[in-house]
Parts: structure tokens; sequence; C-alpha cells
């Protein structure tokens, strides 16, 4: 069983209950002071207070007082959810000379205040839930936690702008830096802006110096056209499989000339070009953007000829002088160690096609916004010149904004970002092509360092504003001017009318949504995410690049809809995160670990199988199961499992739960 | 019409605090609380261009407690019962069906359109099904202009001819067989006061 | 399976022809029907306005004399409703039982007080379902003789057959009924207009604006070069094909369109005789070009 610790154990227990009325948030729906006067009566409970915020210096130090005070052995807090502050008791208390582990927690705010409206029976099951710790408390024993050194690589997972200025970061201060992407270049959704908003610079300008730093560095490995594909052990020691997908170019060898390219027997570029979202072509061998890093050239397996027909002339590999072109090249799956993961996935654009009534796929010159952030870019399919799918120049164009947000059948969040880039779209296009412009807005959301100036600036160009939601996009004209265009029709509520305005042009602001793998990531890195798909933070203010899962950290839009600005600085943040536990250079493991009472176990190997993590192995000799403290992860199946009784789990005794059972029960 | 002096302003002590409750409870579903002034409905409404308040801002008054301009508004007796806007609203508002408790309050306070056509013709069906169980259209329509305009009707017999010489106007009503449990059934419901007020 | 046929009130009257071509095409395709004994007004639209109890008291009791005659066979009872306002108002009402506990008790009450009684076992269908859905369109292919080669029709849907709660179709852009018909040898037009309102009642409650709501869907599937309209409600065809004369007079353009029921383009397909088809009650006359066979 478990060790004796450094706390004194021996004599009966003596309690300190501490009851908490974090502000009102207790108090308005609990008899605080009921429930101290109730926990005096309970056997062993030596003092009993109350006080206005427990977690608070004055709080924790009333406690360790008493402990010298009174001889406490044994302390309970009744306040929040453990997850907020049972770090902070366990502390307070082990700061007394207890040991940690002599403190038992009570939640009388999530599980009682913050969901009762009826203050008696609050305060019942307040005493009831009090009733059951103070007899818990008195069977805890004495547990110390165990160090474990922590491996000083990062992994980073996604290589957009959050998880490029992650990688820098870290990558600066000396640490080590995987880089995995899943695409053949990094620089994610922002290397396909032109501008970007509010101060409209170019994107390239300041991105595409970040991405060769990345390629550069020394402390950093980039594997792009790769994907994790499994996650081993835990904060401070994962061991991550990696798969990386054969580009059938030599990555070494490679110099980026692109002679293969104009050298491929397709004469012709053929292939819907994913990075100009289908707006141009690309051969079966092909460079995603010219700034493309890595800069290695890639071939398609479904296009190229050798690939999938098994037979071409190859003239790409003649072409190419450093014979880089290996069409035998294999998937490659290599494991890796690490001590803390970034995740900066990021996102996804709304598929507009989910909203018949705007066009989208029936008429030619409807766009989606990423779709106009390539046209409009100087390396763009068209040079940067607005010419229509149908060749001709737009005179009219109309913005619509909260395509897939703001939505109960599509999406009910605000994407928080389209309002300003459909402002920057709109400049854009007046600039570029001089047409009128019309903005489609419900709520103008500019709240940002200099958004708003943004705003009054478009309204000075003479964008027109109409705030109104877009009711349908459609071709059937009523009047001459409508003939041959695309009719826009909208309420335009500060007139209080019903409009219809013909454009050549519709731009669709898309939504952001969560990436459609999102489920099967946050599986396989132990996070949670948002029915929509968003990965959850630890706490939604407090700590808001953690996550459930310690050595786990978010950054960029992977966790919701963000800018740019929003975004580095949460990469920035999540960054000193890992660093700052990787420089720690251990972690602590709670002790609630399974051990195996082997007097009591029958060695019928029921466990084995069961654990999750595979910890458990027979004892041939003694023929009882033996449990490996250092892969156990406390999730308590063998307990569960164990016909004899014979799994227990530390901070889980069997004698601890119906203890505190009874005492429950025995209150109501 | 513009008037020259007529006030426009609302004060507080005009308004109806409760009048949206009223219609929340009418209509089974608060959804009339999610409304964020976006404006679909009323673009996608096909006649709204002929109401003197839009979709949109019938419901915007109805949530702030304008009982008066509701109640007297044209608007529900417009609405087409196309449903265009209780599908196209982002936030799920069932509007089709805030219209029809409009109409029904203001029949029930008598404040509905007189001798507007859409509550004449609402009444006659009414009268029609309790009599017979069915419903004749060529009587319908004779009675809604009688009661109306009785020039259209003038017009109207063109068409009416055409429908009866093509065989597509039956001039003896059908009449079901169990009128009595059609009657009892009628009168056992607690109905509002539209049926009450007329029948 | 025997489906229980609701016609409503306009298929005895304006829509005859729709009745009578239904069930001819039906019995072709060996569709079983058997029209619910002493049916009542459904409750449609109009009434609604008026007293929605009794709306509902009057939908409630179509669909449970429904149950009471289908369900000594010990099948589930699928009741088949042409008209789309008694689509809809069925549909309401159903909806009305399962989500609204007092509003169900309420009519639960009225409804044994009369002697009757519903357990909520109908589902109510639209012959476009049935077609699309049950049917199959290969048996509709199978049933063809006279393929409508090269006739190109504009599909209406109307407004009620899809909102707001009908599920077997797209509520802004729906197929079925093209689906159906180009099975059939038809070229269907991909128009915007499909589900716009023809103005339902007010056509005759307000001409003026019924009318015109009428006249924007005529003028543009004439424009798009539809030889027909094909239809799935007797007020939709009623409002489209009766006034064109009238629509000529207020608004100076000719929309002269045959306007038909989607069942005639299929009887005409599946060689049943214009007579069987109610044919010589339109107004405006109709027959597919020689062309087209
Ligand atoms: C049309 C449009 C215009 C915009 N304009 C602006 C603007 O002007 N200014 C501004 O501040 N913001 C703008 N934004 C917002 C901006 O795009 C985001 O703030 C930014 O891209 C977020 O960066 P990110 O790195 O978190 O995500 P992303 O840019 O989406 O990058 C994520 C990266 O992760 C990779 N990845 C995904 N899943 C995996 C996986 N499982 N394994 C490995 N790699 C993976 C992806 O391939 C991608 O490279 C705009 C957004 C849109 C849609
Ligand atoms: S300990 Fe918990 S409940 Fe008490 S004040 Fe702090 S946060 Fe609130
Ligand atoms: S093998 Fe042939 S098709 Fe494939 S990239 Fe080379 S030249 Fe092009
Ligand atoms: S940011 Fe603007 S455009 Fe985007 S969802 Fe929010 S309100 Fe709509
Ligand atoms: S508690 Fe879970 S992880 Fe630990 S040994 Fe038992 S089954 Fe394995
Ligand atoms: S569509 Fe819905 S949310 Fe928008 S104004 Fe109309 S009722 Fe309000
Ligand atoms: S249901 Fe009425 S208000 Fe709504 S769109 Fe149709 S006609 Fe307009």
């Amino acid at each position: 069983m478990s060790n004796n610790g450094n706390g004194r154990t021996n004599g009966s227990p003596r309690i300190g209950v501490y009851i908490c009325h974090c502000g009102i948030n207790i108090a308005a729906k609990v008899d605080v002071e009921r429930v101290t006067r109730f926990a005096e009566t309970l056997p062993g409970v030596v003092v009993s207070k109350e006080y206005k915020f427990m977690c608070s210096d004055p709080g924790q130090e009333l406690i360790q007082k008493d402990i010298r005070e009174h001889d406490l052995n044994r302390i309970v807090v009744a306040s929040c959810s453990p997850l907020m502050h049972e770090e902070t008791f366990r502390k307070a208390t082990a700061n007394a000379g207890l040991n940690p582990f002599y403190f038992q927690m009570a939640n009388i705010r999530e599980h009682v205040s913050w969901v009762t409206k009826d203050k008696d029976l609050g305060t019942e099951k307040a005493k009831a839930l009090v009733a059951g710790a103070v007899r818990r408390v008195s069977l805890h024993q004495a547990l110390e936690k165990k160090r474990v050194d922590v491996h000083p690589d990062v992994l980073i997972v996604g290589g957009g702008i959050a998880g490029i200025h992650a990688a820098l970061t870290i990558a600066n201060s000396g640490r080590k830096v995987l880089l995995v992407e899943r695409e053949p270049t990094i620089g994610g959704h922002m290397a396909m802006f032109d501008k970007t908003f509010p101060t409209l610079d170019c994107a390239a300008c300041i991105l595409t110096p970040k991405m060769s730093q990345v390629k550069d560095h020394p402390n950093i490995t980039l594997w792009s056209y790769s994907e994790v594909t499994k996650v081993d052990g835990f904060a401070g020691n994962f061991t991550i499989q990696v798969t990386r997908k054969p580009r059938y170019v030599n990555e070494d060898e490679c110099v980026g000339c692109m002679l293969c390219i104009d050298s491929c027997v397709y004469k012709q570029a053929r292939v819907d070009d994913e990075f100009n979202q289908g707006l141009s072509k690309r051969k079966p061998i092909y460079i995603p953007f010219p700034q493309a890093t890595p800069p290695v050239v890639v071939i398609d397996p479904e296009t190229c000829m050798q690939l999938s027909k098994g037979k071409c002339k190859q003239l790409c590999a003649e072409a190419c002088e450093k014979h880089a072109i290996d069409f035998n090249q294999k998937e490659e799956v290599i494991e890796v160690q690490a001590g803390a993961i970034i995740l900066a996935t990021g996102f996804k654009t709304f598929n507009p096609m989910r909203i018949p009534e705007y066009g989208y796929g029936r008429y030619l010159n409807v766009y989606t916004s990423l779709e106009v952030e390539r046209l409009v870019n100087a390396s763009g399919p068209t040079g940067g010149e607005v010419v229509l799918r149908d060749g001709s120049k737009p005179k009219s164009i109309a913005i619509i904004h909260c395509v897939g947000s703001r939505d109960h059948k599509t999406n009910k969040y605000c994407s928080r970002v389209c309002c300003m880039y459909s402002l920057k779209l709109a400049h854009l296009m007046k600039e570029r092509s001089n047409a009128e412009v019309y903005n489609f807005y419900i709520d103008m959301r500019t709240p940002g360092k200099g958004y708003e100036e943004f705003y009054d600036k478009l309204l000075e160009e003479g964008t027109h504003f109409i705030r109104g939601r877009v009711a349908e996009v459609t071709d059937w004209a009523l009047t001459d001017a409508e003939e041959g265009k695309m009719i826009v029709r909208v309420e335009d509520t500060l007139v209080g009318m019903p409009r219809r305005i013909p454009v050549d042009m519709v731009i669709l602001s898309v939504g952001l949504e969560a990436q459609p793998d999102a489920d099967d990531v946050r599986r396989l890195f132990g996070v949670s995410c948002s029915k929509q798909g968003w990965f959850t933070e630890r706490h939604p203010k407090l700590a808001p690049v953690s996550t459930a899962t310690d050595g786990v950290f978010l950054a960029g839009a992977c966790q919701g809809p963000k800018d740019i600005p929003d975004t580095v600085a949460q990469a920035g943040a999540a960054a000193a995160e890992a660093l700052a536990m990787i420089d720690k250079g251990f972690v602590e493991l709670e002790p609630n670990t399974a051990f195996i009472d082997e007097e009591v176990c029958s060695g019928c190997k029921s466990c084995i199988p069961m654990c999750p993590y595979t910890a458990i192995k027979r004892d041939d000799e003694k023929k009882v199961a033996v449990i490996n403290e250092a892969l156990c992860k406390g999730c308590g199946t063998c307990v569960a499992t164990c016909p004899s009784g014979a799994a227990q789990q530390n901070l889980f005794l069997d004698e601890q739960i119906y203890e505190e059972i009874e005492g429950v029960l025995n209150y109501v | 019409m513009y008037e020259w002096g007529r006030r426009r302003i609302k004060y507080e002590s005009e308004l109806d605090p409760a009048f949206c409750q009223t219609l929340i409870e009418k209509t089974g579903n608060d959804s009339i609380r999610n409304c964020i002034q976006c404006g679909t409905c009323s673009s996608t409404c096909p006649v709204s261009l002929y109401m003197d308040f839009t979709p949109r801002r019938l419901v915007a008054m109805a949530r702030e407690g304008f009982h008066d301009e509701v109640l007297h508004s044209f608007t529900p007796w417009i609405c087409a019962s196309c449903y265009s806007c209780t599908v196209e609203c982002p936030k799920e508002v069932k509007i089709t069906e805030t219209m029809y408790a409009i109409k029904q309050m203001a029949m029930d306070k008598g404040v509905h359109p007189a001798r507007f056509p859409v509550p004449v013709l609402a009444r006659e069906f009414y009268h029609q099904v309790k009599a017979n169980g069915r419903t004749n259209e060529g009587r319908l329509i004779t009675q809604l202009f009688l009661k109306t305009n009785p020039f259209k009707l003038i017009k109207q017999s063109k068409i009416g001819m055409k429908l009866f010489f093509s065989g597509r106007l039956d001039v003896i009503p059908q009449k079901i067989k169990n009128i009595t449990q059609l009657r009892t059934l009628l009168k056992a419901v607690n109905g509002n006061g539209g049926g009450r007020a007329h029948s | 399976m025997t489906y229980l046929y609701y016609p409503g009130c306009s298929l005895k009257g304006t829509g005859k022809a729709y009745d009578e071509s239904l069930l001819a095409v039906m019995k072709k395709l060996g569709v079983e029907q058997q029209e619910i004994d002493d049916w009542n007004c459904c409750g449609a639209t109009a009434y609604m306005a008026v007293d929605q109890d009794r709306a509902y008291a009057l939908a409630s009791r179509n669909l449970a004399l429904a149950e009471a005659q289908g369900r000594p066979n010990g099948k589930p009872v699928e009741v088949l409703t042409p008209c789309n306002a008694c689509y809809l108002v069925l549909l309401k009402a159903q909806k009305r039982l399962e989500e609204d506990a007092l509003g169900k008790r309420k009519l639960a009450g009225a409804l044994e007080s009369a002697g009757l009684n519903y357990e909520g076992k109908v589902s109510v269908r639209h012959p476009l379902d049935i077609f699309v859905n049950e049917l199959g369109l290969d048996a509709l292919k199978e049933k063809t003789v006279n393929p409508l080669n090269g006739l190109k029709v504009a599909c209406y849907y109307g407004c009620q057959i899809v909102r707001p709660y009908s599920t077997f179709d797209d509520q802004y852009d729906p197929v079925a009924m093209d689906q159906v018909l180009e099975a059939m040898g038809a070229e269907t037009l991909k128009w915007p207009l499909k589900t716009r309102c023809c103005g339902g009642s007010m056509t005759g409650t307000i001409p003026e604006v019924g009318m015109r709501l009428s006249f924007i869907i005529l003028k543009e599937a004439k424009k798009r070069g539809a030889d027909v309209i094909a239809t799935a409600c007797p007020l939709c065809q009623f409002n489209l094909e009766c006034y064109q004369n009238e629509m000529r007079e207020e608004f100076g353009e000719a929309v002269d369109i045959p306007v038909v029921y989607f069942s005639q383009l299929m009887g005409k397909a599946m060689g049943l005789s214009d007579r069987e088809l109610g044919m010589q009650r339109l107004f405006v006359p109709f027959a597919v070009p020689a062309a087209s066979k």
C-alpha cells in the first residue's frame, strides 16, 4: 500500500472544515452560517469556519493558522470545483506541514448554488456534501506526488501563422521544435491573402520572411505533407507517431528550380489548383505557390501518368538535374519524442452550397471571399486584375456578410473576422475595379485597434452599406436594368423597405468553421472540443491556451474564429506556456495510480486486457498481477474489473468512497 | 402620408408591456424574442412590398408592445401564409404563426380592417364549414364579393362561367354525412374569440 | 399498401382534373388507394386566421377518421394528400399534437366528446413523395409509353408543399417533380421561382396583389422557354391558369402558357386518354406537341 508521507497521521482525526461564500456566488443560495454550525456537530470536527473567499491569501492563512493552533490533521473546504482550487488548498495544507492529501474538497458552487433556485434545498444539499467529505477525509492517507523529467522538445501541429509564430518563438529560446504540416507547404490561410486588415499591409511581405526563417532555423525541423497518426504518453513525455506522405520528390535534393514542371508531358495545366481555390489550373507536378516552404515540388499521384497509369515518358525526371524525382518513394512512419504539444490546426471556410438561396455553384459570378482573396492577389490567377469567371469586368459588386454565421440552420456563432475582411475586400475591389460596391450586413462588428477607423475610411470611400441580411441572389428580372444581372433581394432595414439590387458579381463572406477532422484530431491528442468542433481551452478567461490535458496547448483559429493579431498573440502565449513547462524540467504526477493487493489477487488476469495503457503484467512467479506505476494513468478500469477486489486505486479507495456515500446518505 | 403637426414619438406609458407575452402564449413558442432585425423575412416575403410595415418591423413593434399599431396593421392581412419568412429566418422566428396570432387577436378585439376581403373570406369559410363540413369555392367567392365589393363580382363572373362550363364548379354544396359529430367537435373546442364572436 | 386518400374540398371543385388524373395515374401504376370516408374540410389557411384551435380540430377529425379506417389491417396508416394547403394543415396539426402537450390535451378532450380518438399513428404524404421515394423513378420509366421527349416543363411546386414542415425535398430548390417528369422524358427548367408564392387565396381577396404574383411566375417561365407549367396544387393551378385573360388586361402583356397538373403530364406519358386526365377542363388547352413524341 502507499507510503506514509511526511504528515502527522497518528491519533484520531482532528478535522477543520471551511465553508466558502465565494462572494455571493455560494452565499446567495446556501446559508453558509447554517452549514458551518452543522459541520461543528460532526464527529471529529474540531473547528468549523466560514469565510468570504477561501482561495484568497487570508482564507488560506486561516487554514494554516488553525492547523498549527488546533493541531488539525485533516482539512475539508466546501467551495468551488476541485478543478478550480484543489491545488490551491492542497498547497495551503502542505505549507502548514501537513501532507497535502489529508485534504478533501466539497463542491457546493457548481454542484449546488449555481444549479439551484431554492436556498433551503441548496443549504440542505451543501450540508449533505460536507457530511460526506468529513467522513471521507478521516480515511485519507498521506501520499506523495511523483516527479518525472520532461523531454525538452516541442511538437507543433499545423503550420499556419499560429504554428509558424509559436515555432519561431520556441526555437529562438534555444529549444528544439518539430513542426508538422499536412499540406505540401506551410503558411495556412494567411499565405492566400493579398493584403491584411486593418493596416492593409501586404500579407506576403510579412509572412514569407517568417516562413523562410522556419525553413532555415537550426532548431526547427519542418515536416510538411505529414500528419500525426498516434500519440502516447503524458505531459512531459509524449511519444508521437508521424506519417509522412510520399511527395515523390526527394526533399533534400530538390532545389525548387521547377524545370520538371515545365517539361511534364502535360503541356497544359489541367488540374484544379487547390491553392488558387480552383480559379486556375496546375500540372500533376507542381508547387503550390512560388514562395512555398519548403520550396520543393510535389507530384499528385492521382493525375500523374506514371503514378496513376504506370506509364509515362517521365520527362520531369529527365529534366531534373538533381535527380530528385523518385517514383518509388513510400509513405514513412516515424516515431518522435516531445515534452509539450501545441495544436495550431486552424479552420476551414464555410461551404456556401449549403445555402442554395445565395446561388453559389449556380451562378458563375458568385464567389466566396477566399476565392476573391486569390483573385485580387498580385500573384493570384489573374495577377491581381479583377476579371470574372465569364471574362467580364464587374461594374457592381455585392458583398454579403454572415454567410454561414449567426444562422441557426448553419452556425449560430459570429465568425468574428468576416466584417473586417469584407471591408478589406470592399476597399480592394473598389481600388482594382472602380465598381460600385455594396456591403450587406446585419451588424457591423469592428472591435479592435484601428478597426472602426478602417470602417470610417470605407464610408468615406463611398462604399454602399445596406443593413439587411440578403434573402436571395437570383436572376429573375423585373426591370430592364435587371436583365442579365444577378439580383440581390434584401430589405434595407434602416429605410424599412425591400430593395432589389442588380449586380455583376457577388462575394459571399463565408464564416469560419472547425476543421472537418477536428473530432479525430481532438481524440488523438486527448483534448475536448465544442459541439461545433473548436478545441476547448481549460478556462475561457484564465487558461485560454491550455487544455484539459496537461502538456497540450492551443494556438490560433483551431480554438475559435480569430484574426491574425489575436492568433499571433495566442501563439506567443502557447509557446511561453510550453517553454515554462519544459524549463521547469519535471512534471508532478497525481498519485492516483492503481495498485494490487497481492494477498487478495487470485491471478485471474481479468484486469490485464482491460487496461487501456497496458500498464498491467502478471508476475508468473508470485502468480499475481503487477501494475507499472509509471504507465498507469489512474483511469480505474482495472479496479472496476477485478472480481476479487484486489485492484485498488489511491485517492479512490473503496472504503473512502463508501464512507463518503454513507456520510451523504446518513444526513439525507 | 405625412401630416404636418402630427407627433411621431412613443411614450413608454402608451406601450403595452404584456403584448409580446400574449403573442408568445398564442403561438405557443417564444421564438419572437430571438429576432435580430436582420430583415431576411421582409426580403424573402413575396408581398412585403404591399405591407404598411414589413414583417421585420411588425416583429420589432410587437416585441416592444406597440399594441395599437400592430393590431391595426394591414400586414398580417396581406400575408399569404407562404412560410418563406419562417424557413429563411436565421433565428428560426415563427413569423407566419405570429401573423396568424395577430389576425386572431385583431378579430377578437374587432379591430380588423372593415370590409377588407381577407377577414370576410375567413369568416365566410368558417360558416360554410360549420354548416356543411366542407367548403364550396363558388359560394365562397360569391359571398366574398357580395360583402366587400359587388362590382368585382361582375368581373369575376366571367371566370365563374368558364369554371362552370368546364365542370370545375360545384353548384350544390357537398355535405358530410356525420355533420352532427363535426358540430359537437367544434363546440367542444374551447376556441378563441374569433369563433365565439361570430358563431 | 393501400393509401388513404384525402382529396380535400378543392379537388372536388376547381381542381377536379387533379383528382381525376391522379387517380388514373395511380391506378395505372398499381398504387392502391381508398378515399377516407366522410372526410371534412382540412381547416385550411383561412380558418386558421379565425380560430386556430377549431382549425386544428377539423384537421384532427380527418386524422382520427383515417386512423380508424386504416388501422384494422394492422398496418401503419399513410394518408395521401395531393393539395398543398391540406398537406400543410394536416402536417401542422400533427406537429401541434406532438409538440404542444396542452394543445394535445385540449384536442383529445374535444375529439372524445365527439366520439373520436387519435393516437398519432398516421403519416401524411404527398403524391410526389410517394412517386419518388416509394415507387421509385425506375418504376415510372417502365410505365412510360409516350415519353415526353423535347417537352420543356417549368415545374412549379408552390409554397406549402415544402414549407415549413415537409422534409421530403429541399425548401428552396425542390426537385421531386423535376425528377418524376424527367424520368418520363421531359426536359425541366432550372429556375428560381419554383417555390415562390402564387398569391394563394389573395388572387380572390386582393386581386391586384395576387395576380401580380402569378404574373411574375408565368412571365419568368415563358421567358425561359417553357412549353408548359406543371403544378402540384389546385390553388396554384387555378391562380396561374384561370386569370391569364385578366392579367393581360391588368398588366398589358400576354402571358398565355398552359398550366397543368404534373399528374396530367404523367398520364400523357403513360398513354392515358385526355378524358381520363380531365384535359378538357383546362382554360388554356394543352396537347403534348407531336415533335416531342
Ligand atoms: C477570406 C478571409 C480573409 C481574412 N483576412 C484577414 C485579414 O485581412 N487580417 C486578419 O487579421 N485576419 C484575416 N483572416 C483571418 C485569418 O485567416 C486567421 O486569423 C488566420 O489564418 C488563423 O491562423 P491559423 O494558423 O490559426 O490557421 P490557418 O491559417 O487555418 O492554418 C492552419 C494550418 O494547419 C494545417 N493543418 C490543419 N490540420 C492539420 C493536421 N491535422 N495536421 C497537420 N496540419 C494541419 C493547415 O493545413 C494549415 O496550414 C481572414 C480569413 C478569411 C477566411
Ligand atoms: S475558493 Fe472557490 S468558491 Fe471560494 S472564493 Fe475561491 S473561487 Fe469562490
Ligand atoms: S511522370 Fe509524367 S505525368 Fe508525372 S509529373 Fe512526370 S512527366 Fe508529368
Ligand atoms: S464578423 Fe460580421 S460578417 Fe462575420 S459573422 Fe460576425 S457579424 Fe457576420
Ligand atoms: S487504473 Fe487504468 S491505467 Fe491504471 S492500471 Fe488500472 S486500468 Fe491501467
Ligand atoms: S428574419 Fe427573423 S431575425 Fe430576421 S428580422 Fe425577420 S424575424 Fe427577425
Ligand atoms: S408567410 Fe406571410 S409574411 Fe411570411 S413571407 Fe409569406 S407572405 Fe410574407
